[in-house]
């Protein structure tokens, strides 16, 4: 995938822990083409935020990164900070859960914006204003004008991160990375922001990577999917081909274990039994094995390695995937 | 009015206004909801943040003092009871939070946790205390002699919940409030959870209030479902009908903006801009006017009723969808 836009090369993340080492992120690849979406799924503890800040190269101090980060020609494991500042809220840009811990609650929106752009961009002052007032107005703020001499306490919670979304859009980045960007918000008001987000990823053919716990979320607005598992991506595929023909018994159960509104009330739901393995003490075999309802023979001793469905852009990690079971 | 079929309700929620005071400025968090629970029924209330449902919940449990309406549980006012009367009225009445952890106190062990309402409710046998604690435990999947002397913080936040539910049930109680007992939880947990309730409910004939802002997963446990929306309701009716069927706009909307885990639903893009008003300054006449596409002057000058528009189905519209 040399024409990736990002690509992740053998990620490994350690932690130290007063309980020991713990591996957050666990021998990862990963790439995202220019304009293309990637959504990764998983619950919480699963490595994905850890992963996402690995490729923004903002792991806690003590953390360990091994292998590459390549973004757009260089290895941001290897760049100094100066270059990283450069790099980052310019061409690669993040928004974050909540967006007050994006956005500086002493500061008016207008000065954070325009500090932003003129931080990256060589503009005046009267052009970064007039720029951050088509920002706002972009992101379906009303009023744009009057907002940027507000603070983010005046705001809702679906303002601030349509601000938040401002900001990050400002120098018109190559990648944005959206981390779980409406978890925090109503579902009403989620809609909003995930039509936002696909419509101004589309229009300056950005590239983007949803992290995110809900696979209804990157059904319908990612070209591709990642299923991530204590640390490891235990499936990847495009998103059709990851609702409809999924090989991986961790991603049937977290779909099958939703509720859904086309299922009568009270029916059980079936539900994944224990809970995900402790991630300072890893397991031998495949981590999904003691909740996994196939799991037979080597599973609890070998780890299974990602490897290839039909199609080489479907990948998953499992000796008894899906549609491969039946008369095996 | 009439909301429910049922001649006898467990609990009857009758004009209930609560409102707080913030910095001199009024927030009219409920006005002037009506809602009856028939006994072993589980009642669904949905609704955005904000729009007054945990709230409401909290004034049932008399936890938050109403302006004005009642609470009737089995026949008893609970807004004029007060003291020993109250306290024994309560016993009957539970709640579970939506954050299990930090409804546990951490500096105590899960047996005294869980024996706690018992030693409240002056259960003096410390034998007796143990046996019920333990049945508890073990019916909500947890081994009593494993776990009655670690500390909140040994758990996961699933089994905290696990936890919370033995502790709301070990007095027995008729009527279990939860409020939103699911959105701290992942899915592969949440599933395990809301089984684990509705065991409960049909091992120990339990009636729910189930406060969610997840319309599938209140629909998953819900008999019926009420809608709420700044404070007012907008619609109650069976769950099932609800979901097929909405006649509220509001309704509707919510339906509509879920996010279905299927990459060939094309997620819609008609989803009206704009986000719920203050509840300091809710619009007049229909309070969801501000963002609703059928609204008209009648909706601003006049507060629409619940009305029923289909067989035990009640909306305050309008102009309703069916």
């Amino acid at each position: 995938m040399s024409s990736a836009l990002l690509s992740v090369e053998n990620a490994v993340v350690d932690l130290p822990t007063p309980r020991g080492n713990l591996r957050a992120v666990d021998h990862v690849d990963l790439a995202v083409g220019a304009g293309r979406t990637l959504g990764i799924v998983g619950e919480s503890g699963c490595g994905k935020t850890m992963l996402s800040r690995a490729v923004l190269q903002l792991l806690p101090k003590k953390a360990r990164l091994s292998g590459r980060v390549m973004f757009d020609g260089q290895d941001l494991t290897t760049l100094s900070a100066e270059k990283l500042r450069k790099l980052r809220g310019r061409s690669l840009a993040v928004v974050f859960q909540d967006p007050m811990t994006s956005l500086n609650p002493v500061l008016t929106i207008g000065t954070q914006l325009i500090e932003t752009i003129q931080e990256h961009l060589e503009l005046d002052l009267a052009e970064a204003r007039q720029r951050s007032i088509e920002l706002l107005a972009a992101v379906g703020i009303p009023a744009p004008e009057q907002r940027l001499a507000q603070y983010p306490h005046q705001l809702s919670g679906g303002m601030r991160q349509r601000v938040a979304i401002a900001v990050a859009l400002s120098c018109e980045p190559k990648l944005l990375i959206a981390d779980e960007p409406t978890t925090a918000l109503d579902v009403t008001i989620q809609a909003q922001i995930l039509d936002l987000l696909a419509r101004e990823q589309q229009r300056r053919h950005m590239a983007m990577i949803i992290i995110t716990h809900d696979l209804g979320v990157v059904a319908g607005r990612t070209d591709e999917v990642a299923v991530m598992y204590a640390g490891r991506v235990v499936e990847r595929a495009p998103t059709p081909a990851l609702f409809k023909q999924m090989r991986m018994p961790y991603t049937e159960a977290l779909l099958a274990a939703l509720p859904k509104l086309d299922v009568a009330p009270h029916t059980p739901l079936p539900a994944i039994s224990g809970r995900p393995p402790d991630p300072t003490r890893p397991l031998k075999g495949c981590s999904f094995s003691p909740r996994c309802r196939y799991s037979a023979g080597r599973c609890a001793f070998e780890k299974p390695q990602l490897c290839s469905a039909e199609t080489p852009e479907h990948l998953y990690a499992c000796f008894h995937p899906i549609a491969a079971r039946v008369g095996a | 009015m009439m909301l429910q079929a049922a001649p006898n309700p467990l609990m009857k929620v009758e004009n209930l206004v609560v409102e707080y005071s913030v910095g001199g400025k009024t927030i009219h968090a409920v006005s002037d909801v009506s809602l009856e629970i028939a006994r072993g029924e589980t009642l669904g209330l949905v609704g955005e943040s904000g729009c007054g449902k945990s709230t409401l919940g909290r004034a049932v449990l008399q936890l938050r003092q109403a302006v004005s309406g009642k609470v009737l549980f089995d026949g008893h006012d609970l807004t004029t009871l007060k003291g020993e009367a109250l306290r024994q009225m309560r016993r009957r009445v539970q709640l579970i939070f939506q954050d299990p952890i930090a409804s546990l106190n951490p500096r105590r062990r899960i047996g005294d946790i869980v024996a706690e309402p018992l030693v409240i409710a002056g259960v003096k046998d410390p034998d007796e205390r143990r046996r019920r604690v333990a049945e508890v435990l073990s019916a909500v999947g947890l081994d009593p002699t494993l776990v009655s002397g670690r500390l909140p913080h040994e758990f996961s936040g699933g089994q905290c919940q696990r936890i919370c539910i033995a502790r709301s049930l070990v007095l027995n109680p008729e009527f279990v409030i939860c409020d939103e007992p699911v959105s701290a939880l992942d899915v592969s947990i949440r599933a395990q959870i809301l089984n684990l309730l509705e065991e409960m409910k049909a091992r120990y004939g339990l009636t729910l209030l189930f406060i969610a802002h997840d319309l599938a997963v209140v629909k998953a446990v819900s008999d019926r479902v009420a809608v709420m929306y700044l404070g007012r309701l907008c619609e109650v009716g069976p769950s099932e009908q609800l979901f097929a069927r909405p006649a509220h706009p509001y309704t509707a909307l919510l339906i509509e903006a879920i996010p279905v885990p299927d990459p060939d639903v094309r997620p819609t893009q008609s989803v009206p801009v704009g986000e719920p008003p203050s509840p300091i300054a809710p619009p007049s006449g229909c309070r969801f006017r501000t963002r609703c596409p059928r609204a008209d002057a009648r909706c601003a000058s006049e507060v629409p009723e619940l009305r029923l528009v289909a067989t035990g189905q009640f909306a305050a519209c309008h102009h309703p969808l069916i």
